[in-house]
Parts: C-alpha cells; structure tokens; sequence
C-alpha cells in the first residue's frame, strides 16, 4: 500500500491534513450563547430584557439577604445591628424571627418536653416509606438506615427516653429475623410499614397504646372473616363478611378490650403516654400529619374510586361518578368549612369529634376523587388487548386488576398522581381558615402578633415556602426516578 | 343512645344549638376547663409567647372568668378564631366565650343571637399617613388612596365618613394587617385605616415611626367586648360581672397586689361585697363568695390588666383616653355591687 503513496504524483497530498479548529463563532461558549440566547433579534432582546430582570432582582435582594441577622430578640434588635454594621440606609433579613420561633414553626403548640414524639414518628415513617418506595437494596439506603438509626439514638438520649431505642432494637430483631428465613432487604421491613399508622397516631396523640392496637386488629379479624368466609361463600360474600366483621369488632369489643386493657396496665410508660389534644398541634407537625394521613388514604381510596366509575354495575359505577363528581365541583374550602362549622350543628352536643381528623377526612376525600380521574386515565390508556389477554388467561377480576391492569394503569399515571400529592401537601394550608395553625399563615400571624416581631412580613413566608419546596421537590425527584426505573419500553 | 340523640340533633339541628348551652356553667365546671375563643393574633389583645403561652388584653378576660368559675386561671384553653370562624364557634357551642376584640352591633346582639357582656375596650377608626404628606386632619384627605381591610366594619365605617364629607377616596384592598403595614410602607396607600389601637401598635414597630402620624379624627365607635350566646343568662351574667368586678376594683384601688389583705374587711362596705366579705353576691350568680377577689387576683384589676399589655408603658404605649375610669373622664363606670 505504501508503493500507491510513494508512486503518487507530487501534486497529490499523501497525508490526512489535521483538522484546523473550527470557527471561534462555532465552537464552546460562544456557539452556545450564539445558538441559545442570541439566536435572533426576538431572542436577543427577551435575553437582555430578562438579564436585566435578574440584574436588577439580585441588586435589590442581595444585600437583603447577606445583611441578615440571626441572633436578635425582636424586630427592632435587628433593625439595630443592620443599621450598626451596614449604615443607616441598609436593609436586611431579620432571620432572627425564625431562630427565636423555630419550635412553633416546626410542632405549633406542642409540650416542649415531648418533641422527641413527633420528630421519633417522622424518622420512623422514614423507617416505614422504605420498603414502600424502594425495592432494591443499595448503598445509599443502608446509609440513610444508619443515620435514621443514629437520630433515633440521639433522641432518646438527649430526652432520656427509652421508647425510641426500644422500637428500633423490636425493628432490628423483626427485620433480622425475617431477613434469616429469606426476606429480602428494604423489603422485609413491610411488616412495619403496616403498623406504622398506628404507631404514628399513638405518638402523636398520646393516650393509651392499646387503641391503636385494637384498632388495627380490626383490620387483622376482618382478614380472617374474608378468608374464612370466602373459601366457603366465594369472594364477594367474604369481602362482605370481612367489614361486617372489622365493623362488629369496633363497635362493641373495641372499646370495652381498650378500657380492660389499659385498667391493666395502667398509666406505665411502655403503655400509656401523656395525652395531647388537637389543637395543640400546629406548623409542620400539622402539615406533615395531614398531609401524610391524605396521601396514604387517599391513593387506595382513588385507586377503589376509579375502577367503580369503570364498573358494570349501575349501582357502583352511580356511586362513585357522583361522589368523583360532586367533590370535584366544590372548592376544598368549602369541604373545610363544612367539616368544622356545619358538622357541629348536627352533631351530639358534647361529641368530641377531633377537628384534625375531620380536617384529615375531607382533605383525603378531595384528593382521592382527583386521584380517581388520573387513574381512570391510565386504565383509560391501556389497549384493550391487555384486559382480553388478563381474561383469557383465566384470571378473575380482582386477579386481573392486581396482576395485569393496575401495575400498567399506575405506571401511566405516575406523573398525575404525584401532581396530585404535591397539591394536598400544599393544600394543607388552606386549614388557616378553620383556625388550624398551619405553618404559612396560621403560625406566621400568632408570631407577627407579639411586639417584639410584629412588622417582620417576608422572612417567615421565605422560610416556610422554602421547606415546602424542599418535600414537594422531594416528591417530585422521587416521581421521576421512579418513572425511570419502571420505563420498560426502547430499553 | 348515642345515635339517638345524633339523629334528633340532626332533625332540630339549628334549633337545638341554643339548648346545648343552657348550662354552661355546668359544663365548664364539669369540663374543668374554659374554653375561650381569641384572636389568631392580634398585637396586645391576644398572642402566644415563644413558649406557647397566650397573653394579651383579651386574653386577661378569659383568665378572669376562669380563675372566678374554677379557681385557677390556668384552666383555660385558648381556641385561636379567625373573623369568620369566630360567632360559628361560639354559636355552635365550641367555645363557652368570645374575647376577640369584637364591636358590639345591634345585629350581632339582636340578630346573630349574642349576648354582649360588656365593653372591655372603647375602639375607634382612625388614620395613619406619612408625615411628609402634609395632612393633619382627616378631613383634608379628599382624592386620597386608602389601604382597607375587606370584609370588615372599618370598610363601611370608611365609605360614610367620606360619603358625609363630601370626599372621594380609591379603596385599596388588603386580606390582614401585616399585608396593610406591608402595602402603607410601600407607598400603595396615602393613608390606612384600621382601629386606632391597631394603628398605634402598628406605627410602634415602623422603622421610623417619627415620619407617620395618627390623624386627631376618629371616625366610628367600636365599643368592643367579650360576648356569649343567647339563652343562658346565668353565664352571662357571671361575665357581665367578672368584668365589671375587674373595673370597680380599679375604681376602688383594689389591685392584685393588695387584694388578698383587702379582702379580710375593709371600711368600704361595696369592696366588702366584691371581695365577699359581707353578704353573699356569688351565690346569686351560682359562684363562692370569693370569685371576684380571685378574679382580681388573676391578673390584676382593669387598669393593671391595661397597663401590663396595651398601655403606655408598654410599645403600643395607649392611652386611657376613653378607656379611663369615669372618675378620670373614662367611660368605665360599672353599675353597683349590692
């Protein structure tokens, strides 16, 4: 091959030239601001206009923020030290306010002495989500385990509690054992997620453990009832069976096994903890507990709402088209203002209907009707052919929804759903209006009304709005990740 | 039995409201634990300290009721009512009494169904601008742009004045205070209006509150008190008379600081009576003899009470004003204890 080169005519180049750089105006950042920002004279000007607008943003809000103080005792302290260390003329962020009320933008009016409750039942929900939210083991969750696990113990230590290592060590040997005879990690954690509820509301609230625990029985004894009733009678008789069964156990063993359980045990503390009313909660415990009792509710209540409004039967398919329909043509609002003022016209004088968990129980009905829709729309996407080919497969209804249908319709309807939860946790805020002291208004406004920070007006709404888009982009991150996981088309 | 009465109620419903309450003495005696109805927050009238505790001019009343009805005034729970929360909880039987800086209306005594227990403080409307606007006088702000809170007796009260002067004015819109203080340092509004208590605290915390002033005219009367549902005039009376207690012990120099010493008898035969030395006026309103030396004891007598939270020793720094003792050329003048 060499001879070809060296017989070639002299005219002729026998090497590759090497490749001249291209022009300054098509390569790294200029091409990039030339293609991007500056790629016509309408592109050129919203460009300018909009460097502009930040320009002008950051100048203002800037200093703002780098004048801030964080250690002051009231509005004017603040106003003080800016004027001291910046000049007369400066103005700055009195962060100063969040400080000094971080403990009632964080748990409202909760007994200080038992914070560690709630903050226990957040890392324990962390405990709980895992097994929920991912399915494989990895590093990272062994990473986040450990410093769950490390907060528990730091708990308990710094409020001289034992309940905290207490549930942790009864965690650790359950999920041992699962694990020794086969159960896969996260996964062998499920059995907690299940009792999670419970746990949390007994946490919360305080009072005895034995409600909690009774309660969900019902639950356990209406499985039973199913099961044994339905080998017998067939499935929809044992479905039948089964809540007639959790129903008959609520109503009239519950609360007389509750009383002889805790005239047991007494006021001990493995057993009983100290009571706290509704309205003592406030801020983010509020909203995390509303928001979290809704989205957990809500996804298995929109789930049951849209497979009825795809029904044959009449009865059903009537039923959820109406509720779907009518809690969608008013505003949450208004379900708010019913569940606290209206209800209490028609109740027993005297019932104690706890305001948060009317608060809970509307909330949940508005996003599962909207939770609804979205998941009609998956199944509304899935070709046909998936229904016959689950039918001709022998599968029974319920077989086919869990087996065939449903794993497909919620992959749909990922995105919808997790638009759908981002705006219940918002909504949580919206329970102002019921004289619940949420973390935005509520807290904000009982902060502002003391001297010492009346007149603070951005730095509570910044900082509350900058931990709501900490979770909500959370949920969202976790939506995408989860879309990608499951992607299972042009692998 | 329980769903028995749940379907009766159901079938009365609004009827049945009045008769939930017609002892709530009982109740609260048996509840032990006052329920009082306060504002979201209301600067000196009522908020929570960093610590959760409420205090406040409002919430001084509640305490007052609560240390007369069951001896501590501790025993209170303080339910956080917005403007539209506020006469649905109390109508409907959530709340045993409302101090929320409230005015006293025909409507709401006659026709929303209320009983007024007293005034606890006289309330007027006035205005705040800017200094270097050149006004001093309300009457002068023809054509001015005005920051209003919607839904309020204050938004009314501003169409009159301007409407019987001869004046126009651009309303301008704001949901609560904060948003009002927020748009009025903006420069949105020449001048706000909001009860001039709230406007005093409210120029307190300016920045500069040496460039704005509180126009001399008040325009309206905002006669405001705690207040209990119709039907039970026993509990109302106990309130009428717990804050009554609370202003002839000023009147008469009981404080709480000498009420438990003026209480084993003094020359005055009416603070005898209130301190339950002589006769028994407790018994006619269902309480011991001692409710009103407890009531004192609380937290002080009226003016103490003003003084802690609103007064002129304090930022808000208020004036007696209308708030003094008739003695004093107040309007406080309790009718007497026999």
């Amino acid at each position: 091959m060499s001879d070809l080169h060296a017989n070639a005519a002299s005219y002729v180049r026998n090497e590759m030239l090497p490749p001249s750089d291209p022009p300054a105006m098509q390569t790294g950042a200029i091409k990039w601001l030339r293609e991007n920002l500056f790629s016509g004279w309408l592109n050129t000007i919203l460009t300018i206009l909009g460097f502009a607008a930040i320009f002008f943003l950051l100048k203002e809000f800037t200093p703002w923020f780098l004048h801030g103080v964080w250690k002051a005792n009231s509005l004017g302290e603040c106003r003080e030290i800016i004027a001291a260390t910046w000049g007369e003329d400066a103005h700055g962020a009195c962060w100063a306010v969040i400080r000094e009320r971080w403990n009632q933008f964080m748990f409202g009016f909760y007994p200080r002495e038992l914070y560690w409750r709630p903050i226990l039942a957040l890392l324990l929900l962390m405990v709980a989500l895992a097994p929920i939210l991912f399915s494989e083991r990895s590093n990272k969750l062994w990473i986040a385990g450990g410093v769950v696990a490390a907060l528990v113990l730091w708990l308990s230590v710094s409020y001289g509690q034992f309940l905290p290592v207490g549930i942790l060590v009864v965690i650790a040997a359950v999920t041992a054992l699962l694990g020794s005879r086969g159960a896969q990690w996260p996964s062998n954690l499920i059995w907690f997620s299940g009792l999670f509820p419970g746990l949390a509301f007994w946490l919360l609230w305080g009072g005895t453990v034995w409600l909690p625990v009774v309660a969900m029985l019902g639950f356990v004894v209406g499985w039973i009832a199913f099961r044994f009733a339905s080998t017998v009678m067939g499935a929809i008789v044992g479905a039948g069976a089964g809540v007639v069964a959790a129903f008959l156990w609520w109503y009239f063993v519950a609360g007389p096994l509750v009383d002889a359980l805790t005239q047991i045990t007494g006021r001990t503390q493995p057993f009983w903890l100290r009571g706290v009313d509704s309205d003592e909660f406030g801020g983010f415990v509020l909203a995390f507990t509303i928001g979290i009792a809704g989205i957990a509710i809500s996804l298995p209540m929109g789930i049951i709402l849209a497979l009825g409004r795809r029904s044959d039967m009449p009865l059903v398919k009537g039923l959820c088209v109406g509720f779907i329909e009518f809690i969608r043509g008013v505003p949450l609002i208004t379900l708010l203002f019913v569940a606290s003022l209206l209800l209490n016209y028609f109740l027993p004088p005297g019932t104690n209907f706890d305001i948060i968990l009317r608060v809970i129980i509307m909330v949940t009905l508005f996003s599962a009707a909207y939770i609804a829709e979205v998941i009609r729309g998956g199944l509304a996407a899935l070709p046909r052919g998936q229904y016959e080919a689950a039918d001709a497969l022998g599968l029974d209804y319920w077989k086919a929804q869990r087996l065939i249908i449903m794993p497909q319709a919620l992959k749909i309807s990922i995105p919808g759903i997790v638009s759908s939860f981002i705006g219940l946790f918002k909504d949580t805020t919206l329970v102002v209006f019921v004289a619940l002291l949420d973390p935005l208004k509520g807290i904000t406004d009982a902060v502002r009304a003391s001297i010492e920070w009346k007149g603070v007006y951005w730095e509570p709404y910044i900082f509350v709005g900058a931990i709501f888009f900490i979770v909500c982009f959370s949920m969202s991150r976790y939506s995408m990740y989860l879309e990608n996981k499951l992607k299972r088309e042009h692998r | 039995m329980k769903k028995s009465v749940f379907l009766g109620t159901l079938a009365a419903s609004a009827l049945l409201a009045g008769y939930a309450s017609s002892a709530t003495l009982d109740d609260v005696k048996a509840r032990g634990e006052l329920i009082c109805g306060v504002n979201t927050g209301l600067v000196g009238f009522a908020a929570p300290d960093a610590n959760g505790n409420w205090q406040g001019f409002d919430v001084a009343i509640c305490k007052a009721v609560a240390a007369a009805v069951l001896g501590d005034a501790s025993k209170v729970k303080y339910v956080p009512t917005t403007g539209e929360t506020r006469f649905t909880a109390l109508a409907s039987g959530e709340i045993d009494m409302l101090a929320r800086n409230t005015t006293w209306t025909f409507s709401r005594d006659a026709d929303l169904k209320f009983t007024f227990t007293g005034v606890n403080y006289y309330d007027g409307q006035g205005f705040m601008v800017k200094k270097d606007l050149g006004v001093s006088s309300a009457k002068e702000l023809d054509g001015a742009t005005v920051c209003i809170q919607t839904g309020t007796t204050t938004e009314l009260n501003l169409a009159d004045f301007f409407k019987v002067n001869n004046m126009s004015y651009q309303p301008v819109a704001i949901q609560t205070n904060a948003e009002g203080e927020q748009q009025y340092l903006a420069g949105a509004c020449d001048a706000y209006t909001t009860d001039a208590s709230g406007l005093a605290a409210t120029r307190a915390v300016f920045a500069d509150p040496e460039n704005h002033v509180i126009l001399p005219e008040i325009i309206s009367k905002e006669p405001l008190g705690p207040l209990v549902r119709h039907g039970d005039d026993q509990w109302a009376d106990i309130n009428r008379w717990v804050l009554n207690a609370l202003i002839a012990a000023e009147e008469f120099g009981v404080t709480s600081a000498n009420v438990e010493e003026l209480s084993k008898g003094t020359d005055n035969p009416e603070v005898n009576r209130i301190l339950g030395s002589e006769g028994d006026l407790g018994a006619m309103i269902g309480l011991d003899k001692e409710w009103a030396k407890r009531a004192i004891a609380a937290s002080g007598n009226y003016g103490e009470i003003f003084a802690a939270t609103i007064g002129e020793s304090t930022p808000i720094g208020l004036a007696r004003g209308l708030n003094a003792q008739w003695t004093q050329g107040g309007l406080l003048y309790t009718p007497p204890f026999r």
